[in-house]
């Protein structure tokens, strides 16, 4: 079991970094007043970031990633189900990736 | 309990493919020179797949241990918004728990607990659940891929690379209300795909979170 201390510092470093992320944003959220625009904005975090992660990929990537992209919101729209939704997208993918 | 149990089978359907990536990561990261504990030890305390890969390709001798650190740093501020949100349904819970639980707060376990939320359920434990899924799935798929490693050097081969982008599809279709988010969510969108181009790493991420959210509090307040 090689462990390097210099690694294994820098690895707890990069733990500190990540968890303060994490607990930071509950933090500085509850010392905010809930006022209406304040929650207007949480509520609309998931939507946009949930976008921002796919939006380069569908729309920046290619023709297969796109349509792959609309083929999923189709069954998902369809079935509601993530697991199917999930297929879809890795199965749509492959095959349009060797077709366009 | 009863949310704990409901996050976790919600989240292991879904993890098939993150258990892919895990073994992905084991792989390069044997490759980047991490030994097989410096590898297991990374992913259980660190337990981020975006902040692991992104510092593979900066683990070199001797380590560059500050810019490691603050890459690691920047590429978990999107957790920042993501604490946020959860945060109004957080309030109510001892803090040891709350605390607890957002440690294993990631991407797929935290959008589906959003997602949740959003139908009215109001369960904090969910995520907890569904992290801990995440959590075992991470470690051991880090630790097989390292130590047997080889076999899946290529996600984007099988068409894996994009199982998390369909997710994230589905679960947009989920959470999506109506006419009031095509603005926020063409927003996000466009900064998000500016961002990817002009700059390096994950800022894109933050960025169109931020853009979209913005736009949609502006909005409503008008």
């Amino acid at each position: 079991m090689a462990l390097d201390p210099q690694a294994l510092f820098t690895i707890l470093l990069m733990a500190l970094a990540t968890y303060a992320t994490r607990a930071g944003g509950l933090w500085l959220a509850s010392r905010l007043a809930l006022s209406g625009r304040v929650e207007a904005w949480l509520d609309h975090i998931p939507g946009a970031m949930l976008v921002s992660i796919v939006a380069p990929v569908v729309l920046a990537s290619g023709p297969a990633e796109a349509l792959a992209a609309v083929a999923v919101v189709l069954v998902a729209w369809r079935t509601g189900s993530f697991p199917v939704a999930m297929v879809t997208g890795v199965c749509a993918v492959l095959v349009l990736r060797a077709v366009v | 309990m009863q949310g704990v149990l409901e996050g976790a089978k919600r989240c292991l359907p879904i993890e098939i493919s993150g258990f892919a990536i895990g073994l992905v990561f084991g792989v390069l990261a044997g490759q980047a020179g991490l030994s097989v504990a410096e590898s297991f030890l990374m992913s259980a305390l660190v337990f981020s797949g975006a902040a692991q890969f992104v510092v593979l390709g900066l683990w070199a001798t001797p380590l560059p241990v500050a810019g490691i650190a603050l890459t690691t740093l920047v590429v978990g501020l999107r957790h920042l918004l993501m604490g946020a949100a959860l945060s109004p349904f957080f309030s109510k819970l001892p803090r040891l728990k709350a605390y607890g639980s957002v440690f294993f707060m990631a991407d797929e376990n935290w959008a589906l607990t959003m997602s949740e939320f959003s139908k009215g359920k109001r369960d904090a434990a969910f995520l907890l659940g569904g992290g801990l899924v995440m959590f075992a799935s991470w470690t051991t798929s880090t630790f097989i891929g390292r130590t047997v490693g080889g076999v899946l050097r290529e996600p984007a081969r099988w068409g894996l690379d994009f199982a998390f982008p369909a997710v994230f599809l589905a679960l947009l279709v989920g959470i999506w209300k109506g006419k009031s988010d095509l603005l926020p969510w063409a927003v996000a969108a466009l900064v998000a795909v500016a961002a990817h181009h002009l700059l390096p790493g994950q800022w894109y991420i933050l960025l169109g979170g931020l853009a979209g959210s913005l736009t949609g509090a502006v909005r409503s307040g008008a």
